[in-house]
């Protein structure tokens, strides 16, 4: 079995979603059991990637190959190495919560609801395992169905124009991308495999068409300023699970993205243009900062500060061209590029974190408005100190994890420039400010109305779940190594390509 | 003999283990539980943290330097979790663990009735452990942890009683300022990483001389002094945990919080740890003669301009939050001069003696049921005679009298100042030898105003005489002012034992530790100072003993400008009560100066909070809404849709048609692809 442990990973949940579509509207509970059941199961089977994957030396590994169409030189090749397992189980992990999280919350086609929810998690471990390009493109793609589902049917008001602008946005991007591929097969000499397309010559010129091509695509998904909008509104139009899958897991694709088709097909070009995405991103660090300040609607505000989160990922990332290439420091560009990846697991736990929490409030008092809220830790003071301490880590306190990758990526991106850094660092105080500003308003004080005087505190369902996150969010803030080792190899082997030059 | 990891890690953890049972058990335990586990666990860390003292200092042990656990390895890149002590360690360890043990103690009886009895235990004990975590670190990463941990409990106790709406803008206002503060400090932490490719202080300390003459490139044609660099952004960080101008506007407010805390944290210990921090790095200090200077100026602005705002204040905690900025500055002023081990020997002796002054602040709250305003108390002294005896003890040793603690800390600094030729040590001497006279003032104008003079009160209904504090916590601000319900009272023991306990280190520890600890080799080699700077070693020469110096000090300058001060308070506050008014309405400006703090936080207000929301709005409304989503985004969908308006059909809304369509398109595209091939 263990031969086909990555398949068994894509198709498990796949399969287990036929008999929790087969149990039907008649029997929510059983469908709620089985895909619960599905769920510990993925999960219990992504952890034997821990075993089995050898993390000294950071290769790619579990290797499966199939032909799928022979005509077109399209396999059904799959393999992963370190960042992928950390990416796949933490898939698994925030599927399980999720599941609980819908428990009682879906009641309308509470199978529907659940089987959606268990083929995107099979298309987006997918991703993470594909390494035939076009497989991957497939994946990549097929994983927005699911996705748009559940906006679309279990959506808030505004679900129509929110799933189109999520399809739109997330298509456009995808399809310059699919012609990249396409460009590349024909250089491959007809092949889809990303190991090939990472050994063609390409000339500067290509490699940046190609650049600009996989920049659309990827940047859109993590999303990156200014193709971030649609992200806002998805994220308040979607249901409490769409939110903390497409914060938790989605977005990383776009992380994950650049490091498997940028990096080392257009190393070149990504070290021409690495100032564009370096900018890019410390703009989504204060720019964004800014907006999410401002943001009245709860999960407007974490969408926006998933969006700055995300630009400590393409941060940390792009340095590693500049650390390797100009002033030669191979290990801080690990350093950064661990930070990022570190940062891609930690935005997982935490923003599934803060929109479970969110959630948990708007399933009692039917509104996202921080202004509906105050006082809150009267009634729910058990509730609370979870909430205070997502937010803290949303601030990126010590402790937590999401003080890790943060840390890494500014001390990283110091030895490249003192002056990334220091815009890098801003999070500290516009982060804490727009995270704790909302605590204030919606925890702290005296009750300030009466459906807030009516909130009845976290049950056992929903303290488990904020548990687990918390968990997460605590255990890798206080002891980050046995994640970073995980990656460490890997992260290395990136690094050392970053300096070959393929012109 | 070497200390023992495990007796370290029991310090360190004894306090976190108390906190989370307090925390997440509280109802199961109770009150008295909670208060029994976090008392035990400090009660623990304090006695090991003494025993630790004794091994260095008596019994010939030698520093630790020693990780725990490995927090990251990348590279050459490492951090870990580590203790590294030693006297200087050992000593921030003994004074933090003493008074939390105390506060812990003076907490029962403060908090008796509070409904948040357990949580506030539980955070003062996660306080105590945060504080040790950044003592007793060995690395910068671990220093950074527990530097915010810290501003992390703070801000969780000032907002303790969170339904008051000064409170949770006060602990959000602390956070926030402190967290600039701390974006100095990481970018500093950042530059050592960079300049010295470590976080471990002792390789850090060994690699610092390779510091001089490496600069940092600003702009193509601007490069700056790396140890520099270095300095400036460490301080910035002390700066915010230390409140030094201009980020000092979080301590005063920090007052809404409970008492205890106020001694604990934002006195005794947690904003002392920048002043540690710069002692700790002082071989990285003493590289760079610019960052010292530019941390003299601050020490000696805060010094000075804050204690004067100390004399207008009436609320009495709030007099003692001035004072204690303004006794942070002159430890910041003694960093500033290479005095090191003056600003830290000064951090214990103010650590005692104004951690006595807030638990008396707090033991005349309890006693005249929650009033905190000056103007209505006076003559208090026949109703809590435990409280004003050991209030005086503190005054006079914040106030510098000879032979007091307070006397030989200050003393010392204002002297190492004078004998300093760093840039800015003229204006620094001004700064802190006018200090001593607003000290003295502000500190007797308390003692007159609080304890004698006529009651400025009224007992409505007489005291029953049955003794039981029926009294209101701090949260109960509903009473008319001066009127109480019962007399004052003197408070129960669990409050006025940590008074005495306080008081007498408040009287003795400087006459006992000024020899070795400024004039001895004390500290080892844990400070590290320049010989050309050693302006404590200038003064080691002229120094005879403590009672010489205790004797001579009647007298030096300082003396008698606080003995002005005190001349002054006598007679205005006590004597003649109505000059003071005369003097508020002749000097007006100056009064509405102070009065209004120098209207930096209305400023601060205006700018960053107000002016961020504002420039927050701009962006949304410009950059989100209408160039990215209006004309791009919307635009050209807008575009299409009236270019192909017959294919708006296709938009049926129903999603599984779009997701059919997508399908469909991939496959023609493969499809299409495919026959071209063929």
């Amino acid at each position: 079995m263990s031969n086909h442990l990555l398949s068994l990973l894509i198709w498990l949940p796949v399969v287990g979603a036929i008999p929790v579509l087969l149990a039907g509207a008649g029997r929510p509970g059983l469908a709620r059991w089985i895909s619960l059941l599905v769920a510990v199961a993925t999960f219990a089977a992504s952890l034997a990637l821990l075993p089995a994957y050898d993390a000294a030396s950071g290769t790619l590994q579990l290797n499966e190959s199939m032909s799928w169409i022979p005509s077109l030189g399209i396999n059904y090749s799959l393999a992963v190495d370190g960042i992928s397992v950390a990416l796949i189980i933490l898939t698994t992990f925030v599927q399980i919560l999720v599941i609980v999280g819908a428990w009682e919350v879906i009641q309308n086609k509470p199978h529907q609801y659940m089987a959606a929810m268990l083929i995107l998690e099979g298309m987006m471990i997918g991703v993470f395992c594909a390494t035939d390009a076009l497989l991957f493109y497939v994946f990549f793609e097929a994983m927005l169905i699911p996705m748009f589902i559940l906006i679309g049917i279990w959506g808030g008001p505004r679900r129509v124009y929110a799933t189109l602008k999520f399809f739109i946005y997330t298509f456009f991007g995808s399809i310059f991308m699919l012609i990249g591929l396409i460009y590349l097969y024909h250089k491959t000499g007809g092949s889809f495999a990303m190991s090939d397309m990472a050994n063609v010559h390409l000339t500067l010129t290509e490699q940046s068409w190609l650049f600009f091509a996989f920049l659309l695509g990827f940047a859109i998904k993590v999303p990156m300023v200014p193709v971030h909008t649609w992200l806002p509104d998805a994220h308040v139009e979607a249901p409490t699970g769409g939110s903390v899958v497409l914060a938790a897991v989605m977005l990383k694709i776009g992380g994950y993205g650049f490091l498997r088709f940028s990096l080392p097909i257009t190393p070149d070009a990504s070290h021409e243009f690495a100032w564009l995405v370096i900018v890019l991103s410390l703009i989504a660090v204060c720019y964004i900062g800014y907006i999410a300040l401002v943001q009245q609607d709860m999960k407007k505000l974490v969408a926006y500060s998933s969006i700055a989160h995300m630009g400590f990922v393409t941060l940390g990332i792009f340095i590693g061209f500049l650390l390797v290439r100009e002033t030669n420091d191979p290990d801080a560009a690990r350093l950064g590029m661990q930070g990022a990846m570190v940062q891609m697991i930690s935005h997982g736990f935490i923003s599934g974190a803060m929109f479970s929490c969110i959630g948990v409030l708007y399933d009692r008092l039917h509104s996202r408005q921080i202004k509906d809220y105050g006082g809150v830790i009267n009634v729910m003071p058990i509730f609370a100190p979870f909430y205070v301490l997502f937010a803290m880590a949303n601030s990126g306190l010590p402790g937590t994890s999401g003080f890790v990758g943060e840390f890494m990526v500014i001390l990283a991106a110091f030895s490249a420039n003192p002056w990334i850094a220091l815009f890098a660092a801003f999070t500290l105080i516009i982060g804490a400010a727009y995270t704790l500003w909302m605590v204030k308003r919606v925890l702290w004080g005296d009750i300030t109305n009466k459906h807030v005087a009516e909130l009845k505190d976290v049950n056992g369902r929903e303290i488990f779940m904020l548990g687990a996150f918390a968990a997460g969010v605590l255990v890798f803030g206080i002891w980050p190594e046995p994640l970073v080792h995980l990656m460490d190899a890997s992260v290395a082997r990136i690094v050392e390509q970053l300096a070959i030059t393929k012109v | 003999m070497s200390l023992s990891l495990s007796i370290l890690l029991t310090i360190a953890l004894a306090p976190l283990v108390g906190s989370i049972l307090a925390g997440l058990f509280g109802r199961v335990i109770g009150r008295a539980g909670a208060h029994t586990v976090t008392l035990l666990g400090v009660a623990i860390a304090c006695g090991l943290s003494f025993h630790v003292l004794y091994q260095l200092v008596w019994g010939g042990a030698q520093n630790f330097n020693q990780d725990v656990y490995t927090w990251f390895e990348i590279g050459n890149y490492h951090a870990s979790v580590g203790f590294m002590v030693d006297r200087l360690t050992a000593m921030m360890m003994v004074v933090v663990t003493f008074v939390s043990l105390l506060v812990h103690l003076y907490t029962i009886g403060y908090m008796a009735d509070d409904p948040g009895y357990q949580r506030f235990f539980s955070y003062i004990s996660l306080f105590t452990f945060s504080m040790l975590m950044l003592v007793m670190s060995n690395n910068f990463m671990q220093l950074f942890f527990g530097w915010e941990a810290v501003g992390l409990v703070s801000y969780l106790l000032i907002g303790f009683w969170y339904k008051r709406p000064t409170a949770i803008f006060a602990n959000l206002k602390a956070f926030l300022v402190n967290r600039v503060g701390d974006f100095g400090f990481l970018l500093g932490i950042a530059a050592i990483l960079f300049f010295l490719k470590t976080l471990d202080y002792q390789t850090a300390f060994d690699a610092a001389p390779t510091l001089v003459g490496k600069t940092l490139q600003i702009t193509q044609n601007h490069a700056w002094d790396a140890a520099t660099v270095i300095g400036i952004l460490l301080f910035i960080g002390a700066m915010g945990k230390s409140a030094q101008v201009p980020l000092h506007v979080w301590l005063p407010d920090s007052m809404e919080g409970p008492t205890p805390i106020s001694a604990l944290i934002h006195a005794a210990t947690m904003v002392t740890a920048g002043i540690f921090m710069v002692a700790r790095m002082s071989p990285l200090f003493e590289l760079t003669d610019a960052a010292l200077s530019f941390i003299l100026v601050i020490g000696s602005t805060t010094a000075l301009f804050t204690g004067l705002i100390g004399i207008v204040q009436n609320d009495i905690k709030r007099v003692i939050a001035y004072s204690t900025l303004s006794q942070l500055g002159y430890m910041t002023v003694a960093l500033g001069v290479s005095a090191y081990s003056g600003a830290v020997f000064h951090l214990m002796t103010h650590a005692f003696f104004k951690a006595l002054l807030f638990l008396g602040a707090g033991s005349v709250i309890i006693g005249m049921h929650h009033e905190q305003d000056m103007r209505y108390m006076g003559g208090l002294r026949k109703y809590m005679p435990v409280t004003w005896i050991t209030m005086w003890i503190g005054s006079l040793a914040l106030a510098g009298t000879p032979f007091f603690s307070g006397f030989y800390s200050k003393d010392a600094i204002i002297e190492a100042v004078g004998e300093s030729h760093r840039w800015g040590a003229n204006y620094a001497y001004f700064c802190v030898l006018a200090g001593v006279f607003v000290t003295s003032l502000y500190s007797f104008r308390l003692l007159y105003m609080t304890f004698h003079g006529k009651e400025r009160f009224t007992v409505e209904h007489q005291a029953h005489g049955h003794g039981h504090d029926d009294h209101h916590h701090d949260d109960h601000g509903h009473h008319t002012p001066g009127v109480l319900e019962h007399a004052p009272h003197e408070s129960p023991w669990v409050v006025t034992v940590p008074l005495v306990l306080l008081a007498i280190p408040s009287i003795l520890i400087g006459f006992f530790t000024v020899g070795p600890m400024l004039f001895g080799d004390w500290f080892g080699k844990a400070i590290h100072v320049n010989e050309e700077n050693n302006v404590l070693g200038e003064l080691a020469h002229e120094f005879h003993g403590a009672l010489n110096m205790g004797i001579h000090g009647f007298t030096a300058a300082p003396f008698w400008l606080a003995f002005a001060g005190f001349a002054v308070a006598t007679y205005v506050y006590l004597f003649n009560p109505s000059i003071a008014d005369k003097a508020k309405r002749a000097l007006k400006p100056v009064y509405e100066l102070l009065n209004h703090k120098y209207w930096i936080d209305e400023l601060y207000f205006a700018v960053f909070a107000k002016g961020g929301v504002k420039l927050g709005e701009g962006l949304a409304k410009v950059g989100d809404a209408a160039i990215i989503d209006g004309a791009i985004v919307n635009g050209s969908a807008g575009l299409v849709q009236r270019i192909a308006s017959g294919t708006r059909r296709l938009q049926s809304g129903f999603l599984f048609h779009y997701a059919f369509a997508m399908i469909l398109g991939l496959i023609l595209l493969l499809g299409g692809y495919w026959l071209i091939g063929q």
